[in-house]
């Protein structure tokens, strides 16, 4: 009995956190004028500040730390429940199916940057290539949808792994030279190849698992009508589950520990015989398959790709949100998406200005608060451990 | 191919190689004093050229319309200003990430280009848009069969040679020059020598910044034109021409610049079909060198401490 509650004291914060956000969110795409938002934007700042300031945040994370899978499953049921809140207003659910997919892209994007510390500046291309794949693959063949996915992120490593030598064999700003030219190249070779659609893109179909079609709204008896978006939120919350647990597991397993100690010192770590090329190549595949997987998906759903979808602007708010988030820290990746997605969407002002914001954003980050919002915490070698 | 058309390509081979030499010579400054790479440094540039458009709107409302004054006036300005933005972005923004892992400070100056070349998407009017530079030197042309000799592209080319040549003087004959290659060689040491850390890094950033400036005005000479993104392309190949040439090395920046400027000429010449592809040709060509040789063709002069 005093465990039961003892479990309930330490789930109470996260319980309620998650109440409470679910609800605050619910509000912020409920509400349509730019003052309310604003104040609703306001408020919610001010209230995590202080959530901050008398240790509410310390509570919330532990409630994380120590019972992951009971918040994680908390975490699912209040993304269903903003889902059944808007069940029929297709932007709203667009938006949510997006900042879905650009967190299962980011994950991909937290496995090189944030544990083996491989920079890579040319996220939204691998993004694209899945995309594109998909297109191809849903005109040209009659290849079954769900592995139309796996085939997106499978293309999106083949690609990356033409880039493998020259990030090999190269370090920090070299190596980001070598993806910022590949993210330039890429968008430029879409614009200027006629078979791939050149600069209009190509359509693409959308996904259709046994017979059931994506693209078309949900019926239940006579006037209760689902937005087909719901669809693309439950493939991708699936798609997300499955890739959230792979990366917390291979971050808690040895793999894991090998990565950071490549990424804090590849010397040291050579020295104590870590097999540097291959952890590297290891990592930089695996996360440019989950882009990959991320990108087919996001092509399916919008129906529509184009060039200017995968720009080097793109790859650089895909970075920034890894930043943001606190770099290592998928819980703080989630967090990072949503704002940065939500934010310019529902406040219309910012739109136009979001590179020019996001920019300044990533600036102010890194030289007053380089760990991010949520910084990753210390490596856990045992459940409930805590370090003294 | 016949030689007038071959002399057009050398021509504009030779200009691109200007550019490209100038950016990567910033690059290589940056890199010797700081030990990092300032990615804002392709979007000063683009800053600096629309400066120069400005300040040449601005003295044609005021009425000065004589060419050569106006040639003199838009490259001061232009070239002062970039400087002082280049010595506040070392001061304000690199410095304070010193300590810092490499990393951010990649960030930060790639963020900040964004920042920059955004702000004149944004503020400047129609700044979207591919805005049209002023021809402001004389556009005499003299030609012999398929070649056609410009008077101004001479005029610049020379111009550039005699910027170049100021900057290996001023690197090697002058006080200033000498305490930035100290600083370079070993920052610890120059500063116990009497060396002012800080104010070399804010002078070194000025020059560098102010070469960008004047390439910008360079390509919007000799285009006719800029746009807001351009910076992101010269400071792309900019950088992988120092690399080229080896990071920290300013004649090899040089060459480096020149070295590509020729590939992409060649690859241009060589694949007349394939012109649209030219850009991922040369990108193509930066990830092969980086893969081939990963400190560049004339190595860098470090070896790394554990």
């Amino acid at each position: 009995m005093s465990r039961a509650r003892a479990v309930f004291a330490v789930l109470l914060p996260g319980i309620g956190s998650a109440v409470a956000v679910t609800v605050y969110v619910i509000l912020l795409l409920a509400v349509e004028s730019q003052a309310a938002i604003a104040a609703l934007l306001v408020a919610g700042v001010i209230v995590v500040l202080a959530a901050a300031r008398f240790g509410g945040m310390a509570r919330i994370g532990r409630s994380f730390a120590e019972r992951e899978n009971a918040m994680n499953l908390v975490i699912v049921l209040a993304v269903l429940a903003v889902t059944g809140f808007f069940y029929e207003d297709h932007f709203v659910l667009l938006l949510m199916a997006t900042v879905i997919i650009y967190v299962i892209a980011c994950l991909g994007l937290n496995l090189q940057f944030g544990y083996a510390g491989t920079l890579n500046f040319a996220g939204a291309a691998f993004f694209g290539v899945g995309c594109y794949t998909a297109a191809v693959l849903t005109k040209h063949t009659a290849m079954p949808h769900l592995l139309i996915l796996v085939a997106g992120g499978v293309m999106a490593a083949v690609i990356g792994s033409l880039l493998i030598l020259p990030v090999l064999r190269t370090r920090s700003h070299y190596s980001a030279v070598v993806t910022i030219a590949f993210a330039l190249l890429f968008k430029i070779f879409l614009e200027v190849n006629d078979t791939l659609g050149g600069p209009q893109g190509l359509p693409v179909d959308g996904m259709n698992v046994l017979g059931w079609e994506f693209n078309d709204n949900i019926e239940i008896g006579e006037d209760f009508e689902v937005a087909f978006y719901v669809n693309y939120i439950v493939v991708g919350l699936i798609v997300l589950a499955l890739a959230f647990t792979f990366v917390r597991r291979l971050e808690r397993s040895w793999v894991g520990l090998n990565l950071d100690a490549l990424r804090l010192d590849e010397t040291a770590a050579a020295c104590f015989g870590l097999n540097i090329t291959r952890w590297k190549i290891t990592a930089f595949t695996l996360g440019n398959f989950l882009t990959g997987v991320a990108g087919a998906l996001y092509a399916m759903m919008l129906g529509f790709i184009a060039p200017t979808n995968f720009t080097f602007g793109d790859s650089l708010i895909l970075v920034s949100i890894i930043l943001l988030g606190g770099i290592g820290n998928p819980w703080g990746l989630v967090v990072a998406t949503t704002i940065l997605i939500i934010l310019p969407e529902k406040l219309q002002v910012i739109q136009e200005y979001r590179f020019l914001l996001f920019g300044a954003m990533v600036i102010l980050i890194l030289l007053f608060r380089p760990e991010g919002l949520l910084p990753r915490p210390l490596r856990t070698y045992l459940p409930g451990w805590q370090p003294k | 191919m016949d030689v007038g058309l071959f002399g057009q390509y050398v021509m504009n081979g030779l200009m691109l190689g200007m550019m490209y030499a100038l950016v990567a010579v910033g690059f290589t400054l940056f890199f010797g004093v700081l030990d990092i790479i300032n990615f804002s440094h392709g979007d000063v540039l683009t800053v600096g050229a629309f400066t120069g458009l400005a300040t040449y709107l601005g003295l044609s409302k005021i009425g000065i319309t004589w060419a050569p004054a106006q040639v003199v006036i838009v490259l001061l300005v232009a070239t002062t200003c970039m400087a002082a933005l280049g010595a506040v972005i070392a001061r304000y923004l690199v410095l304070p990430l010193k300590a810092a892992p490499a990393l951010n400070t990649l960030l930060l100056t790639l963020m900040l280009g964004t920042v920059l070349h955004e702000a004149i998407r944004l503020f400047y009017p129609l700044g979207a848009n591919p805005q049209r530079f002023p021809p402001l030197l004389p556009t005499t042309a003299y030609s012999f069969g398929n070649f056609t000799l410009r008077v101004d592209s001479v005029m610049l080319l020379l111009a550039g040679l005699a910027v170049i040549v100021g900057i290996h003087l001023v690197i090697n004959k002058t006080k200033l020059g000498l305490a930035i290659r100290a600083v370079a060689q070993d920052e610890e040491t120059a500063k116990t020598m009497g060396i002012n850390f800080t104010l070399i890094v804010l002078v070194t950033f000025a020059i560098g910044s102010g070469l960008a400036a004047f390439a910008g005005i360079l390509h919007g000479l000799y285009y006719s034109e800029i746009n807001f993104a351009m910076g992101l392309l010269l400071g792309v190949i900019g950088f992988s021409s120092a690399i080229v040439g080896g990071l920290g090395n300013i004649y090899g920046a040089i060459i480096g610049g020149f070295l590509f400027a020729a590939l992409q000429t060649i690859g241009v010449l060589a694949m007349p079909f394939a012109s649209a592809y030219k850009d991922v040709f040369a990108f193509g060509v930066i990830i092969l060198i980086m893969a081939w040789r990963p400190t560049g063709l004339i190595s860098e002069k470090i070896s790394e401490r554990v």
